[in-house]
């Protein structure tokens, strides 16, 4: 193990259990908020507790994640086929359409629809974290060598074992950035929810910011930007061993 | 027996390959020569199926390509590319085992079959079969795509410029292995490449492609001495015909049993060209040559080489 990867996992470790402790002693940060902002009562955000706002959190992101992985690695995939490529471009323009549209409007939209809390804010997650993941498992198809694919037709592999054995496993560390990519920014984007009612680590933010409570505004925050560098921090461990097993 | 006949390819609404007819016997090396764009590694890919022929047909052994499941059929022929295309997420052992695994071979029976072509190749076995491929040279690299196409054992050997993209000297190694191997294993090898020397030296059945068509073809001897068209004669080099011929003919042929003088003798199997080389080095205009058995039983001279 190398110094770079051991600071990289030094970083990792400390970020997480720097967010386990945020999570679990926030209540006896209340005489810090207390001092800072005697006028707010009480100092500590109190509906629910920060644990249990943060596993409906991670939850949510997790799952809007995972149908975006699906959904991504499904048409990724045909989209490179000879059958699909026509629908390359269009896939192409869909993402970046689906990118485009900011998440609240996806939430407007959504709500009359789907109605008020959990659907609406994992519909809007898994439009905006499509994108970077479906550009990354076609440019992680297209980036293995003709030369690889055309040896591997020549052996005798069949077009499903072509997908398998050779183009999914040079993907992998391409279509791990682009994952990487949207959990990060779904950890941020996932408060949001909150306005419709979904619990996310974006409910004491919002009952911050409605109340005027600054406190509520800073305790969340800090719990998701906490959260996002550690799972950044996580993605680069686990595409770094990719890469050294791939060396 | 690889045969074709009258097989035509059209790409993009050009002729690519136009009417070539062509029977490679077993255990034969056919090079197929031109230069770019004269069909030759279009041909070879129809072979394996990589490619489908607009028209014609190409028998393996009597039966029709295109009856066969593609992937039925390229398990069974090896084939390699100039640029090598090992999978580079596989270590060296992995890479020659590709084959052999799809056919479901035993995992011992594999092991031991990646460790004798290892050795074929000349890279040894406890050094290289862990490695990766972008640990390894160009040359090595190829070795290993050769190894990895020879693994299943396969009767018929398709190579499409293997050795074109390594230095000189590398290549020649690898292309006076490969014909050892084509001797020991009686491979029926087809083989593009765009160096008529190569393709002199070491086919039985040189075919010469010109614009999609087969100018010409037939033994080293036979090209060299009746070139069919003026193609054929500029593209083996007119100006150095005589000395191609040398390269061709074998000592065997022009020996004078009786006259024997001293020296280091020849092998009859050595060219011409090798006995001319020596007659200039050793500054005399006759060199001994020993029989089969290894006794000297003759020579030749200087006008033997003109005969």
């Amino acid at each position: 193990m190398s110094v770079r990867q051991n600071r990289g996992m030094v970083a990792l470790i400390g970020t997480a259990a720097a967010l386990a402790l945020l999570l679990f002693l926030m209540p006896a940060l209340g005489p810090l908020f207390a001092w800072g902002f005697p006028d707010v009562e009480p100092p500590i955000y109190r509906f629910a507790s920060f644990p249990q706002v943060f596993l409906a959190h991670l939850t949510i992101v997790a799952a809007s994640s995972l149908a975006s992985i699906a959904a991504a690695l499904l048409l990724g995939v045909f989209v490179t086929r000879p059958a699909g490529r026509e629908f390359r471009a269009l896939l192409g323009a869909l993402a970046a359409i689906g990118q485009s549209i900011p998440p609240v409007a996806v939430l407007a939209i959504a709500v009359p629809v789907l109605g008020y809390g959990l659907w609406p804010t994992f519909l809007a997650l898994a439009i905006y974290g499509f994108l970077p993941i479906v550009a990354n498992v076609i440019a992680g198809i297209e980036s293995v060598p003709v030369a690889v694919r055309e040896a591997a037709e020549g052996m005798g592999f069949s077009p499903f074992q072509i997908l398998r054995s050779v183009e999914l496993p040079l993907a992998l560390p391409v279509i791990l950035a682009g994952v990487r990519t949207s959990v990060v920014i779904n950890i941020g984007t996932a408060t949001i929810g909150s306005t419709v009612g979904a619990v996310t680590l974006g409910t004491p933010i919002i009952s911050g910011l409605v109340g005027d409570k600054l406190p509520y505004v800073i305790e969340g925050a800090s719990v998701v930007a906490l959260f996002a560098i550690a799972a950044d921090l996580g993605f680069e461990q686990i595409g770094r061993r990719l890469r050294v097993r791939a060396e | 027996m690889i045969e074709l006949q009258d097989v035509v390819r059209d790409y993009g609404g050009r002729r690519v390959v136009d009417r070539v007819s062509l029977a490679i016997p077993e255990g034969a090396f056919c090079a197929l020569v031109g230069s770019s764009g004269a069909g030759k590694s279009t041909t070879l890919k129809m072979i394996n199926r990589l490619l489908a022929p607009t028209a014609g047909r190409i028998r393996i052994g009597g039966e029709d390509v295109s009856t066969l499941a593609p992937e039925t059929l390229r398990r069974s022929i090896g084939y390699v590319i100039q640029s090598v295309g090992l999978f580079p997420h596989w270590t060296v052992a992995d890479n020659i085992a590709t084959v052999p695994r799809l056919l479901a071979w035993p995992r011992p029976r594999i092991a031991a079959r990646v460790a004798e072509l290892l050795e074929l190749l000349r890279l040894d076995p406890g050094t290289y079969r862990d490695k990766y491929p972008h640990e390894l040279s160009g040359g090595q690299q190829q070795r290993v795509g050769v190894a990895r196409a020879l693994a299943a054992d396969p009767g018929i050997l398709l190579m499409d410029e293997p050795f074109g993209a390594l230095d000189p000297i590398t290549r020649g190694a690898l292309e006076s292995e490969l014909g050892l191997i084509q001797q020991q294993a009686r491979k029926t090898i087809v083989f593009v490449t765009h160096d008529i020397d190569m393709a002199l030296r070491l086919a039985d059945l040189v075919v010469i492609m010109h614009e999609g068509r087969i100018a010409q073809q037939g033994t080293p001897l036979e090209v060299l001495e009746h070139p069919a068209d003026d193609f054929v004669r500029a593209f083996i080099g007119s100006d150095e015909i005589g000395l191609k011929l040398l390269t061709v003919r074998r000592v065997g042929d022009r020996v004078r049993p009786g006259i024997v003088v001293s020296g280091d003798p020849l092998a009859p199997a050595a060219t011409l060209t090798e006995a001319l080389s020596q007659m200039v080095v050793r500054r005399t205009d006759r060199i001994p040559v020993r029989d089969p058995s290894g006794a000297v039983t003759g020579s030749v001279g200087l006008s033997d080489l003109l005969r």
